[in-house]
């Protein structure tokens, strides 16, 4: 039996230990918020918290998040106004979606270490989320938004 | 401006009330309104009902149904823009409804970039036919006549006497009234818009910023299970013996079950395989990797890339079947001058969708209920009910949210796929694609071979250019003994050149499919531009002079391109009447000599790393001008700091919208020409996923790419695709002006570049490494690098 805190709640899981926490989300929390992309922590549509830390949760076993505590996007904010979901809107980031919320995710916990980001540590730190849309500029644009606001 | 995200409840079905007026648009008969089901939302019961798209309750509420799917254009919205501005709307008050696959809808294939070139008028008019009824509604309570009343923003005014009502309170009344005829309508003026052409966010947005919004792969139906697929490795394969006893043991599985093999042509039928089917995805998947499969290959088992590659040069080489002729080359040819030529290549390319294909069926009494992620809900019908045998109209296609289309969604293979699983299973059956399955079993962008000859006078004036191409067809798709393209593909880039040359002729070689052959954004313009306008860069060169000068010079004066006259007996002109929407070469010169402007064209001399490249072309009826800035380092790494993408799409509804595609555009355009390649060996795709297959990220994108929309009031042209194909040769003419090297086939620039590619930094090991060193804490299993 596997505990672990997801968005403040604690959960239990008795599968298979080597199942990833993506699948633990989506199929069985009803979280799907968070995204199934590529499956090898290739793309980061998948990404969550684990202990305030970006991972990828479509690589990550449940027997890895034991006792940990996870930050899905529904756990983000209460209201959807983190920061950076509020620069998302501002700017129009989003075209289809899809991997946005594994974008908010990935940024929320590189903002957390770096407060004022230049272009290049933008795109360093996010170069591991891929948007096939080709919103990228929209995103740099939202980010430094929100590093202002949360600065 | 927000509104609510219907979309959820929408896949329950609408509950109707008794009283409210909805509008059906004019390309359907009336009795298209009668005829009503469950699944067709609150528009199509509401009390004013003049258009199948629109209805309005006696609550005030607009209900405006999207009948076009939305991947990221923002099509969603921006239709019921439309509507909402001819009807004076009060945003706030409108409701989106997704409309299921439905012929009376009207087409419904949203690819081609054509949904607001193809529905703008229905939906004006949807729009204009509610306001009139509101307002001769209004005008018959007060006893006035109808030119006294104004509707503006959910309020009809009597202007003399100042009297109001609100659309809700005259909904009832107004819905008894004959619908106007199409002619008798008066719209809107321009200057009185309210919406056309002004800032608006999609009705998605929050949703997806919060991840509530629902995309195919979010959809559950109660005691629903999951399937994976294990397809034909080799297209046209089958399955020679199976041993699922394995996998039957796996923590899970349900059950196995196979799909038989299609039966040529491809069409829309699944590949055939054998299904895991489970209790979680993963179970699924792992299910999966325990069966024991021995294939018949077929005909297809020793398609080698490489070969084929060879193969369509080669044939490049030689004569094809004419396509279009002006003058006459060979003797423009025979008599000698400077001589240019060079060959192109551009190897297939997958969608790479970022939801991968998913479908959720649920075969029940001989009916199949589908949430799918589709840009096509109706060949959806079509395909399901061919695989089960069963009327279309016992499918019923809810259209989710698409993570992603390109293309790759207005084929429902997968969707039949999980609608034969559900039947076997007797269980709701949801089918999820991996990424490798994506990428190993698309519909792929053809890959194509390109020979360009061109002949020069003194002056450096090109008198004379033969174009060739070579490309297993989309046709192949509909005809398995296909060999040559057709009028669609010639029209995109080969057949419609833009350039006024005395002597020019266009050929199409033969060339056999061996894998499946779709289309991608932009299509064949992907090929044709690439090398059309990468061969105009060569010449100019050639000739000594500036590209954007010399590419103004080849399209030459501003006219109307006379099709006929030039042996093109049926130019598709995507679909479009050539009256309505001619190729007019003077909108083509003005987004080049805008290009020019922005970008400060010539202020800076190309050299030493740093370059500057530019090319022009007409697609979806639009025009574009694509000029990119590389930055080239002595590694051979590329870098593009800036692009200017300037657009002439006609008339403008939703700006930000434009805007968004014409920059994704310049990032898919990166991706073809940095990185995108599939190739095949024994029949096999070689790449797997996004190490094998690179996309463009965040560090190899465009910096900062600016888009003009160039002012015009003619009609709506397409927007989602036309960005793509001139950003590929102006980057590689950028490349050239920074390296000297030129960039002829687009998966080997870093080869050009480079002359390494693990200098370059964009090889998939690279990739990989990022991951490990760059973000920190990010665990990556054993094997998933491995390809």
């Amino acid at each position: 039996m596997i505990k672990v805190k997801i968005n403040g709640r604690e959960r239990t899981f008795d599968g298979d230990p080597e199942m990833p926490l993506l699948w633990f989300l989506r199929d069985e929390l009803d979280m799907t918020g968070t995204k199934f992309g590529c499956g090898a922590g290739l793309c980061g549509a998948c990404t969550v918290h684990r202990n305030g830390e970006a991972i990828r949760s479509c690589t990550t076993a449940m027997k890895d998040v034991a006792g940990k505590t996870i930050t899905t996007v529904e756990g983000l904010s209460a209201n959807g106004d983190h920061p950076l979901q509020k620069a998302w809107m501002q700017a129009n980031v989003p075209q289809c979606g899809y991997c946005q919320t594994g974008q908010i995710m990935h940024a929320a916990a590189f903002l957390k270490k770096n407060h004022h980001p230049t272009d290049d540590e933008i795109d360093a730190a996010m170069s591991g989320n891929i948007c096939r849309c080709g919103t990228y500029q929209r995103i740099r644009a939202a980010i430094k938004t929100a590093a202002k606001e949360m600065a | 401006m927000s509104i609510e995200n219907v979309s959820r409840r929408n896949f329950l079905g609408g509950v109707f009330s008794a009283g409210a007026l909805v509008l059906a648009a004019r390309i359907l008969p009336e009795e298209a309104l009668a005829d009503t089901n469950e699944y067709h939302g609150k528009a199509a019961s509401a009390a004013l009902r003049p258009s199948i798209y629109l209805g309005v309750e006696p609550d005030g509420t607009v209900y405006i149904v999207t009948h076009r799917s939305e991947m990221g254009t923002g099509i969603r919205t921006t239709l019921p823009l439309v509507a909402a501005d001819e009807l004076d709307a009060d945003w706030s008050k409108v409701k989106i409804e997704q409309g299921i696959g439905d012929k009376r809808y009207g087409d419904q294939n949203t690819d081609g970039s054509k949904s607001i070139r193809g529905f703008f008028v229905a939906f004006r008019e949807a729009g204009a036919s509610a306001r009139t009824m509101l307002v001769q509604a209004a005008a018959a309570q007060w006893g006035v006549s109808a030119s006294e009343c104004k509707a503006q923003l959910h309020v009809v005014t009597h202007t003399p006497s100042g009297r109001k009502l609100s659309y809700g309170e005259l909904a009832q009344a107004a819905g008894k009234l004959p619908v106007p005829k199409p002619e008798a309508l008066q719209f809107k003026p321009k200057s009185e818009w309210r919406y056309i052409g002004k800032e608006s966010q999609i009705a998605d947005l929050a949703d997806i910023c919060t991840g509530k919004a629902v995309f195919g792969m979010d959809v559950k139906r109660p005691g629903m299970l999951y399937a994976s697929v294990e397809r034909p490795p080799v297209m046209g394969g089958s399955v020679q013996s199976m041993d699922d006893k394995a996998a039957l043991q796996v923590r899970g599985v349900k059950q196995t079950a196979s799909i038989d093999p299609f039966k040529p042509p491809y069409t829309f039928q699944p590949l055939g395989g054998v299904a895991v089917i489970a209790d979680s995805t993963w179970a699924a998947f792992q299910g999966r990797k325990k069966l024991k499969i021995e294939w018949n290959n077929g005909a297809n088992a020793s398609h080698d890339s490489e070969q084929y590659k060879k193969e369509l040069l080669e044939t490049a080489r030689k004569p094809g079947k004419v396509v279009r002729n002006i003058g006459d080359v060979d003797a423009a040819f025979a008599k000698g001058g400077k001589i240019v030529d060079a060959e192109y290549y551009v190897p297939l390319l997958a969608h790479a969708t970022m939801e991968p294909p998913v479908a959720l069926a649920e075969f029940r009494d001989g009916k199949v209920e589908a949430w799918v992620p589709t840009q096509n809900p109706q060949a959806v019908q079509d395909t399901v009910a061919g695989a089960l045998g069963i009327k279309p109209e016992d499918v019923t296609c809810h259209v989710t949210l698409l993570g992603g289309g390109f293309g790759r969604k207005s084929k429902p293979d997968y969707v039949a796929e999980a609608a034969i699983l559900s039947k076997k299973t007797g269980k709701p059956i949801k089918l999820v694609w991996s990424r490798e399955d994506d990428l190993r079993f698309d519909y792929y962008h053809a890959v194509a071979g390109m020979y360009h000859k061109a002949a020069m006078d003194d002056k450096g004036k090109t008198t004379a250019w033969l174009h060739r191409s070579v490309f297993p067809s989309i046709s192949s798709m509909n005809d398995a003994s296909s060999m040559y393209g057709f009028n669609v593909e010639y029209g995109m880039g080969l057949n419609d050149m833009p350039f006024d040359i005395p002597n020019h002729r266009a050929e199409n070689g033969p060339a056999k499919a061996h894998v499946r052959i779709g289309w991608l954004r932009s299509v064949a313009n992907i090929y044709h531009v690439f090398s059309g306008l990468s061969f105009a860069d060569e010449l100019a060169h050639a000739a000594g002079r500036d590209p954007l000068e010399y590419q103004l010079e080849l399209i030459g004066n501003g006219r109307i391109i006379d099709f006929k006259s030039q042996g093109v007996a049926d130019y598709w002109n995507y679909g479009e009447s050539y009256e309505k929407f001619p190729f007019d070469t003077a909108r083509l010169r003005k987004v080049l000599e805008i290009a020019g402007e922005k970008s400060g064209w010539g202020k800076r001399k190309p050299g030493n790393g740093w370059g500057i490249g530019v090319a022009a072309s007409r697609s979806f009826t639009s025009y574009v001008a694509s000029v990119v800035e590389v930055e080239v380092d002595k590694n051979g790494k590329i870098h593009i700091p800036r692009t200017w993408q300037v657009a002439d799409v006609g008339m403008v509804i939703n700006p930000d919208r434009v805007r968004s595609q014409f920059e994704g555009a310049a990032v898919m355009g990166a991706s073809i020409a940095l990185s995108g390649e599939i190739s095949l060996s024994d029949g096999r795709v070689k790449q797997s996923n996004f190490n094998t297959y690179p996309v463009a990220r965040m560090n190899q994108a465009p910096l900062r790419t600016d888009v003009h929309i160039v002012e015009s009031s003619a009609l709506p042209g397409g927007v989602g695709e036309p960005g793509v194909p001139p950003f590929v040769p102006a980057f590689a003419n950028a490349v050239f002006a920074a390296t000297g090297k030129r960039v002829r086939n687009t998966y080997t620039t870093f080869l050009l570049v480079g002359n390494s590619p693990e200098k370059f930094g964009l090889i998939p090991r690279n990739i990989v490494v990022w991951h490990h060193t760059v973000i920190i804490g990010l665990p990556l299993r054993d094997g998933c690098a491995a390809d």
